[in-house]
């Protein structure tokens, strides 16, 4: 017989076996997912849940496609938590501390309680790239950033009701617009195929016969 | 973490490392890929196949489970729904929120249209979300769009469709420009340079990466975008059927509210199928690396309308799904692991193959070894090693956690450290090849007014993919459907609606004697223990 253990989902108690995620032991226990499931891969922060263990005192945050379920826990998910993005368009903004402010202002209002860093699931320093954001240090808070999967358990435990997820993603898109040095040589090609330049060439190798291609597929050089 | 058995083979792979990193393992010619892919692919395996019975495929194989889903009626068969009291009326319908639907609707709201997007679950719950490697682009000095097309078509077995591979290759570097001004933050040299690695089947270093959340970074960047130009996106909401008008013309779609079990009607003068994939379907018992969402949906709703499609019957197994522990069983294990120098070793230690063969050469190798006992036993089959620890001698000490982080984390949090030890890997099915058939501007050529665009296309790649052309696909014929479907929305002018291609189809079924009980679309998978 497998190794069950007891779970509590939304406090019914289910047994399941002992190896299953939190996600497939709501499936094992007969629940049809529709909300608090996407990618089951740990990519999409659609299964944000949160669970105590029977006779702790700990509340934890976790994805339930990432975690193991153990006996004792006591689960919720949190099909959906409202995170507040502000509209904005992108080519309007300047990368810097006062686009922040005016974003986002709440941020200043942290109290510095690093309950957002304690409940993120993808163990990112979240208090931290917070900070740097304050102090308009957008590459730090878009690197420090860059792992989350905005699930939003930062954002549910906040006593500043900050949507930490919304943050980080306006620093990096700022980042990746604005700050980062630009790549000449993905503008010189852009430059170089609407001129024309590899039409007649593409046309030419659009034509050659299929055992033409197999020669110069199979003894192309290729890189080291 | 490990078993017994594990860890004495892990002293044999410790034990060859050395000398296995002096010399690169030889690349196989055409007639040893071919050979290996004969015996070895599951594409050729005939028991997962059934023969198409009806439609404009009629005769052709498929999956069974996409056939199963073919030969089954539509759920409004018997619903009587109102056509004339649409609750949306737009100039642009887009079905599916991934990267390739959220790009065409980005797109067509730039050319001015009134669009929108429907999706099942949420806006950026999509394969591309998952995408970690990269996105290849010919735009190095060394490189040139004509490379790029001679990889492409000849990993895909010379089956590409030239005037789509075209627009893909010569589209490439536009598209990395259009993200990065959206704010993608790709990997970069200090002087700007991008950092690009080789793929499986890459001539030249062409996979640009944002680490290993490639398509996350670019998915979370595009829906911003959608969202932030106020772009409609009704979630939770699945197009269930194609609406057609008296003319031929596709008119909208019926919807479902997947919460309330309410539907709905749209009303459009154009629409884009941007549903993506199939892994959810698990062809032939494979795990998949797709996301909840990925049954086929675009493929069926198309058919039924009469669509063709091509390929249909070429996947994609992608060589290194997670072997184990069973909790990520068929997770996604980046081709990065090995642009970045990881070896694909055997019980034995021996490093069988070259790791960067094309992926359906890679997985056939990998079946290989296991089926002929040289695979190492996991509690749920078996694999081979990856052997990861060398990207650390390669690239020095934090090579791993610089440019795989996600892959280090998903490992760590079942204890296995992939700095130290090697990891079990074995194919996932991870890519529909096939799809809807299109013409070079993104149009079926059997509807009017109806697109395609992203995984639900068939054509692009041919009968294999190389890595990072398909986050390259969402976006290029993404892009190109959204400006196509708004050019035309100008012109068209609907007649009345109809849902007769349903009765139609029924007929057909009957007629073929088929009396398949389920439904299709599936919409999702059916993973509750007594759905099973």
């Amino acid at each position: 017989m497998e190794n069950l253990v007891n779970v509590y989902f939304f406090g019914k108690r289910y047994q399941v076996p002992g190896d299953l995620t939190i996600m497939t032991a709501m499936e094992y226990a007969g629940y049809t997912l529709t909300r608090g499931c996407g990618c089951r891969h740990g990519f999409c922060g659609a299964c944000a849940t949160i669970y105590r263990i029977k006779g702790c005192n700990e509340l934890k945050t976790c994805l339930a496609c990432q975690t193991q379920v153990q006996e004792g826990m006591y689960i919720a998910s949190i099909p959906f938590f409202p995170t507040d993005k502000r509209a904005y368009e992108i080519k309007d903004l300047k990368p810097n501390q006062q686009v922040m402010m005016e974003l986002y202002p709440e941020i200043y209002s942290c109290i510095g309680c690093n309950a957002c860093t304690k409940a993120c699931t993808q163990s990112l320093n979240v208090m931290q790239y917070i900070a740097y954001a304050q102090r308009g240090e957008l590459e730090k808070c878009a690197e420090e950033s860059f792992d989350c999967v905005s699930c939003g358990c930062c954002s549910v435990r906040c006593p500043a009701e900050i949507s930490h997820p919304m943050v980080g993603l306006l620093a990096r898109r700022l980042v990746g617009k604005y700050v980062a040095p630009e790549s000449a040589h993905v503008y010189d090609r852009v430059g170089e195929i609407n001129r024309g330049e590899y039409d007649a060439l593409i046309e030419q190798v659009m034509q050659k016969p299929i055992s033409e291609m197999q020669e110069l597929y199979n003894t192309r050089d290729i890189e080291k | 973490m490990f078993t017994e058995n594990m860890l004495e083979s892990i002293k044999k792979v410790e034990a060859s490392r050395a000398a296995r990193m002096q010399t690169e393992p030889r690349r196989m010619t055409a007639e040893e890929k071919s050979e290996l892919l004969k015996a070895y692919h599951p594409d050729y395996r005939a028991e997962g196949f059934a023969e198409i019975k009806i439609g404009p495929n009629k005769g052709q194989k498929a999956p069974l489970e996409l056939a199963q889903l073919l030969h089954s009626n539509s759920r409004l068969l018997n619903e009587n729904i109102n056509l004339d009291n649409p609750a949306y009326d737009v100039d642009v319908l887009v079905i599916g929120g991934g990267g390739a639907g959220a790009s065409a609707a980005i797109e067509a709201h730039e050319a001015g249209a009134n669009v929108m997007i429907v999706t099942k679950l949420r806006i950026g719950d999509a394969n591309t979300m998952m995408a970690e490697g990269g996105i290849q682009a010919a735009d190095k000095p060394n490189d040139s769009p004509v490379q790029h097309y001679l990889d492409a078509f000849g990993g895909g077995h010379f089956a590409a469709r030239p005037e789509l591979l075209r627009r893909l290759v010569m589209e490439a570097p536009d598209a990395i420009r259009w993200l990065n001004e959206l704010g993608v933050m790709f990997d970069k040299e200090e002087d700007g340079t991008m950092v690009t690695t080789h793929g499986g089947g890459t001539s030249r270093k062409r996979m640009h990466a944002c680490k290993d959340y490639s398509g996350a970074e670019i998915m979370r960047t595009v829906r911003d975008e959608v969202i932030n130009r106020q772009i409609p996106v009704v979630e939770f909401t699945s197009a269930v059927e194609l609406i057609k008008d008296d003319k031929g013309q596709v008119a909208g779609a019926v919807l479902l509210n997947m919460e309330t079990g309410d539907y709905l009607v749209a009303k459009a003068k154009t629409v884009i199928i941007a549903t993506g994939g199939a892994g959810r379907l698990h062809y032939q018992g494979f795990p998949t690396s797709n996301h909840y969402g990925a049954t086929a949906d675009g493929l069926v709703l198309g058919y039924r309308a009469g669509a063709p499609l091509l390929y249909q019957d070429t996947i994609q197994y992608h060589p290194t799904g997670v072997a184990y522990p069973s909790q990520i069983f068929g997770a996604l294990v980046t081709e990065k692991v090995r642009s970045l120098g990881a070896m694909l070793v055997n019980k034995d230690g021996e490093a069988y193959a070259h790791p960067l063969e094309t992926r359906d050469v890679s997985a056939s190798a990998i079946i290989r070894e296991c089926a002929n006992g040289k695979g190492v036993d996991t509690p749920l089959g078996s694999g081979v090693w990856l052997d990861t620890p060398m990207i650390e001698i390669l690239g020095g000490e934090g090579t791993i956690e610089k440019r795989i982080p996600a892959m280090l984390r998903m490992y760590l949090n079942y204890g296995i450290d992939m700095r130290k030890v090697p990891i079990l890997v074995y194919p996932t099915l991870h890519y529909q090849n096939g799809g809807l058939e299109i013409g070079g501007e993104g149009f079926t050529k059997a509807i009017p007014n109806l697109l395609v665009a992203g995984e639900a296309v068939g054509g692009i790649h041919g009968r294999n993919r190389l890595m990072g052309n398909s986050l390259l696909d969402i976006i290029v014929f993404g892009r190109n459907a959204g400006k196509a479907a708004a050019a035309k929305a100008k012109t068209v002018t609907l007649g009345k609606p109809n849902l007769d291609h349903i009765q139609a189809y029924a007929k057909e079924l009957e007629q073929a004697g088929l009396n398949e009980t389920g439904v299709s679309p599936l919409l999702l998978p059916k993973y509750a223990r007594h759905e099973k």
